[in-house]
């Protein structure tokens, strides 16, 4: 029961794709039945799902978005503005709902009931769904509409008597058929066998099937032999109704059965009764005491009569047309066909794949390991060898390509997530604005994809807070009222690249320019570039704190953005136009799982150097490199000066050697354009490494991105070349990115760090 | 790469059939460190290896001697003398390393040279004398005496390397 | 002999939730994920009993039994209908589309098995 359950919630998540993706549509405009058809059935089946393992309080609110989706679905309601946002609103509590069932906690039902309100003021459907989730009032409505256990004044069960089929009103109920042993007077509801002690006494039932009694697969024998079970049960037929031969219609039913039935002992009236649920209203039968005496027949009533269930209106659609007019052809219209078809998938868990690819990174690192020691034996020199040897490369080569495709999957659901975060901290901050979504089908890996949650959160809240002006300010700056943040994925040159823009006021840059000072990060005189300025707010401790707000003031910076993109390999940049708006750019690895990288020397140690950030080498013996101050040294490219950092006195494995002269420069560059050049011992050339993280059986460590295993089994580190260059101070870098000016800044540029 | 040394899970059936009369017979595996003799829960031991080169960690505190690869594995090793502050082990290739896996990490436990698989009741656990310094007391639960020597029963969960302080 | 049921929803958790009713029934199940679908499966599979949801694309319940009692051979099979509590008015159309019986979710094992064993010869 409990794979059934993980089942469902795994389900639920699906669905609320599927409804999440309809409601980004209608928020667009888009009206297609299909697609509302799609969200009903969504929320339809999470409601289903939600009864079966008795979660009451997501059957209850499944149940009233349903009712309003169904409203939609028939056009008694139009999706304008104000049902959509409801409606995504609902979807959120919908998705916390789920999320609380799944972990067991509780969700937070007073918004729960503030919602549920709206959807039941806008949908037109009273009914409730779940009893324990009600509210009085719409207990009452319930009451009120479903009326027919009270008019009956009889409890047959809380199926039939909900069921208007099931009403064997008196009055429209014909009468049974004559037959030898007629049954009591149909006109009198007499009950007989159902007495207050519950137990069923000695009883006669007579019965006649109607046409449809057999057109909807129903077969008198069952119901026989479904009596027999309860007791003891003597059948006799009425054929007296039975036509010449020639006339006999094969759909149509003639004949009229007694049946008397003596209960076995625990058989309640309520179970004999259930016997006819399924024939109730497409045949004519009566149950009464074992009659003493043999009554008179009835005198009106005829064996072809109608199904009661036609000449009854159901009562609760009081203005239901006849099933005559509303017969296969109007339910034909309901049974809609589509071309959308089904995803063809499979689950797996995740460790499944994760030792797949573990184990392919082996083959990947095994086959090398067989190439180095065949190259080293002179054995590749062999035309065979070397051609199986090239196979096995490709070969290994594409599976491994093939199998890093496993963990990949579409941002789509982390940009729904990101959207849903977009329109609470709207609201909260009382900023009406579109979220655009751009690239959902682009595939990233799913660890990557869940530790993006974080960070974008924080980027959108900020986006919603700072980057949007008020409603008042933007129509005042010619803008629309409503704000649009763009959210965008996108391949660009084996990196996935995310983008968050907003078309808000820009950037203050005296502001941050004035607060930067005041916290000391940078000093009144330094000469900053607007994008020097900009990236100011990735500086740790850096938070324009005049403004703190609910939503993005919760301590945590665009510096925490940086570090955990950094973490994953990816970078983060940022552009700002005032008054036009802020766009953040995060780019990613495509996987976590290899990388191209240049494998170098430092101080006897063999390192990895990722190839995304190298730009160029130099030898120091050629290359121009200038005394820089007391300690510092800068190497002069054709477009400027770049400082130079000792790669193994960052990493604090020597100390910053005294003379250059026989190592190698790397320039390396960040995502912002800043550039800084790594001294090495050797460079042994570019490979394509497996990336295993440290912080599995270690943490992180502070410049080195993560660890991989070389052909001949040792352990290679990777430095994080972007962290390296963020613990280089701010105004170096600034300073020494504007090379022209250098030579005449050296006093301030270079201070004695 | 060496082989494996000793197989710890092949613990001898004399000492684990034989006595029945308590439910909490444990088995540890004694090893060496500082010419002093220390035990650890064999649940605790995936295996043991013979000292490899390691990779140095920049930024890791000293006992961390640096990363092993364990057919794949990218574990940190510990020196546990250093650790249990007797001193920087000077390793040679008759040093081994004790795979561990606690707190769902592995790392490595540098140490002299494994000893032996033993039973034990829990019973006969002592506790640590106040001899010890504060040092070793953190990383010791208490102490067995097994014929005639006496053996420290090592908490690790306490040699596990802390974050705290080390990440930038 | 084993009866056969073929269980007719597009949601996987009520498949699983019908799967394993029926089977601990000691019924065969062969599971359809929509209406096509079910249609689909119905001449190959060729149970004595249909179990179908109302509410799924492509092809919705109603449109599921009129199809099959169109067919002259089905016109005896019986057919269940899952509907919801609210469902009364469904179950006259699930009627009038030819449907033998309906089943009220979430269903209750019991009254599930009881349900069918009233319609299967």
């Amino acid at each position: 029961m409990s794979d059934l359950r993980d089942s469902f919630f795994q389900e639920c998540d699906d669905l609320m794709e599927v409804l999440n993706d309809g409601l980004t549509a209608l928020d667009e405009g888009d009206c297609d039945p299909e697609t509302i058809n799609a969200m009903f059935r969504s929320v339809h089946s999470i409601k289903g799902g939600a009864g079966a393992f008795g979660l009451d309080a997501l059957v209850g609110f499944s149940h009233a978005m349903e009712n309003l989706l169904d409203d939609v679905r028939s056009g008694a309601v139009t999706p304008n503005a104000q049902v959509t946002s409801l409606l995504f609103v609902a979807s959120d509590h919908l998705s916390d709902l789920i999320d609380h069932d799944r972990e067991g906690t509780t969700a937070d039902m007073s918004r729960a009931e503030a919602i549920l309100n709206d959807l039941r003021n806008l949908s037109t459907a009273p009914a409730p769904a779940a009893p324990g989730e009600l509210s009085a009032e719409e207990q009452e409505a319930a009451a009120a509409f479903q009326p027919l256990v009270l008019d009956l004044g009889l409890d047959l069960g809380p199926d039939i008597g909900a069921d208007p089929g099931a009403d064997p009103d008196p009055a429209l109920t014909p009468a049974p058929t004559p037959g030898p042993h007629p049954g009591l007077d149909a006109d009198l509801p007499d009950l007989g066998p159902f007495r207050d002690d519950g137990a069923a006494r000695p009883m006669v039932i007579t019965f006649s099937a109607s046409e449809d009694l057999y057109r909807t697969g129903n077969d008198p024998a069952l119901l026989f032999r479904a009596l027999k079970a309860l007791g003891d049960l003597t059948v006799t037929a009425d054929d007296s109704q039975l036509p010449p031969l020639a006339e006999l219609d094969a759909a149509t039913s003639y004949l009229t059965w007694r049946l008397q039935l003596d209960p076995a002992e625990g058989v309640t009236p309520d179970t004999v009764e259930g016997v006819f649920e399924f024939v109730d209203g497409i045949c004519t039968y009566d149950i009464s005491d074992a009659p003493p005496v043999i009554c008179e027949p009835p005198a009106a009533a005829s064996p072809d009569a109608q199904p009661p269930a036609a000449a009854q209106p159901a009562p609760d659609t009081p203005a239901a047309p006849p099933p005559a007019a509303d017969g296969p052809a109007s339910s034909g219209a309901s049974s809609s066909r589509s071309s959308a078809s089904s995803r063809s998938t499979i689950r797996v868990e995740l460790h499944k794949v994760d030792r797949l690819i573990n184990l392919v990174g082996e083959l990947v690192i095994g086959e090398a390991m067989l190439r180095q020691s065949m190259s080293e034996q002179g054995l590749t020199s062999h035309g065979e060898v070397d051609v199986a040897m090239g196979q096995l490369r490709q070969l290994s080569g594409f599976l491994q390509e093939s199998v890093m495709t496993i963990r990949a999957q579409p941002v789509r659901g982390l940009f729904h997530r990101i959207s849903r975060i977009a329109r609470e901290a709207g609201r909260e901050a009382g900023k009406s604005l579109k979220l655009v979504t751009v690239g959902e089908a682009t595939e990233l890996d799913k660890t990557v994809t869940e530790r993006l949650t974080e960070p974008l959160t924080h980027m959108v809240r900020n986006a919603v807070d700072h980057g949007l002006e008020r409603p008042e300010n933007r129509i005042e700056a010619g803008k629309p009222e409503r704000g649009t943040i763009t959210l965008s994925a996108a391949h660009r040159s084996g990196r996935v690249l995310i983008t968050l823009s907003d078309d808000g006021g820009g950037i203050d840059r005296a502001r941050v320019r004035r607060v930067a000072e005041e916290k000391g990060l940078i000093s009144p005189d330094d000469d900053l570039s607007d994008s020097d300025i900009d990236n100011l707010l990735f500086l740790p401790g850096f938070s324009t704190n005049a403004e703190v707000s609910k939503l993005s003031g919760r301590g945590v910076g665009m510096d925490v953005v940086r570090s955990e993109i950094n973490a994953l390999g990816g970078r983060v940049s940022l552009q700002s136009q005032p008054g036009e708006g802020t766009t953040v750019t995060i780019s990613l690895p495509l996987t976590l799982a290899v990388l191209e990288g240049m494998i170098v020397t430092v101080a006897g140690e063999t390192m990895v150097v990722p190839t995304s950030a190298l730009r160029e080498t130099f030898r120091t013996d050629e290359a121009a490199i200038h005394d820089f101050g007391a300690d510092a040294r800068v190497l002069a490219v054709h477009d400027g000066y770049v400082p130079i950092v000792d790669l193994g006195a960052a990493l604090g494995f020597r100390e910053e050697p005294d003379t250059i002269t026989r190592q190698s420069l790397l320039l390396i560059e960040n995502e912002t354009g800043e550039r800084t050049a790594l001294i090495v011992d050797a460079i042994q050339g570019q490979h394509e490494v497996v990336i295993k993280g440290l912080e599995q059986n270690y943490h992180q460590v502070p410049g080195i991105a993560a660890a991989t295993i070389l052909g001949d089994g040792n352990i290679a580190l990777i430095v994080d070349t972007d962290q390296l260059m963020s613990s280089q101070p701010p105004v170096t870098r600034a300073v020494a990115d504007k090379p022209a000016e250098v030579p005449f800044r050296s006093a301030q540029a270079c201070p004695a760090q | 790469m060496s082989s494996t040394m000793t197989e710890p899970q092949t613990a001898s059936p004399e000492h684990s059939a034989t006595d029945r009369a308590g439910d909490d017979l444990s088995e540890i595996v004694t090893f060496a460190v500082g010419k002093q003799g220390f035990c650890i829960e064999i649940e605790h031991v995936l295996e043991i290896r013979g000292w490899t080169k390691t990779t140095v960690l920049p930024h890791a505190p000293d006992y961390v001697v640096g990363l092993m690869n364990l057919r794949g594995t990218v574990l940190p090793v510990i020196d546990l003398s250093l650790r249990l502050g007797l001193g920087k082990t000077e390793t040679t290739p008759r040093h081994v390393i004790i795979i561990t896996h606690v707190q769902d990490r592995t790392l490595g436990l540098l140490v002299e040279a494994v000893s032996d698989i033993l039973s034990v009741r829990d019973g006969e656990m002592k506790p640590t004398p106040d001899v010890a310094s504060p040092q070793t007391r953190a990383f010791i639960r208490g102490v067995y005496s097994v014929a005639e020597s006496l053996v420290r029963a090592i908490d690790v969960h306490q040699v596990v390397p802390k974050a705290d302080g080390l990440a930038a | 002999m084993t009866k056969k049921i073929l269980a007719v929803d597009d949601s996987r958790t009520m498949r699983g939730l019908l799967e394993q009713a029926l089977r601990s029934a000691g019924f065969d199940v062969e599971l359809a994920e929509d209406g096509i679908d079910g249609l689909d499966k119905l001449g190959p599979a060729n149970p004595d009993l249909v179990i179908t949801d109302i509410n799924m694309p492509r092809l919705d319940g109603f449109g599921v039994i009129e199809e099959i009692r169109k067919q002259d051979r089905y016109r005896a099979l019986p057919i269940l209908v899952l509907t919801t509590e609210s469902g009364s008015d469904l179950k006259d159309r699930a009627r009038r589309a030819g449907a033998t019986g309906w089943v009220v979710k979430p269903f209750d094992e019991a009254k599930l098995v009881a349900a069918i064993s009233r319609i299967v010869a």
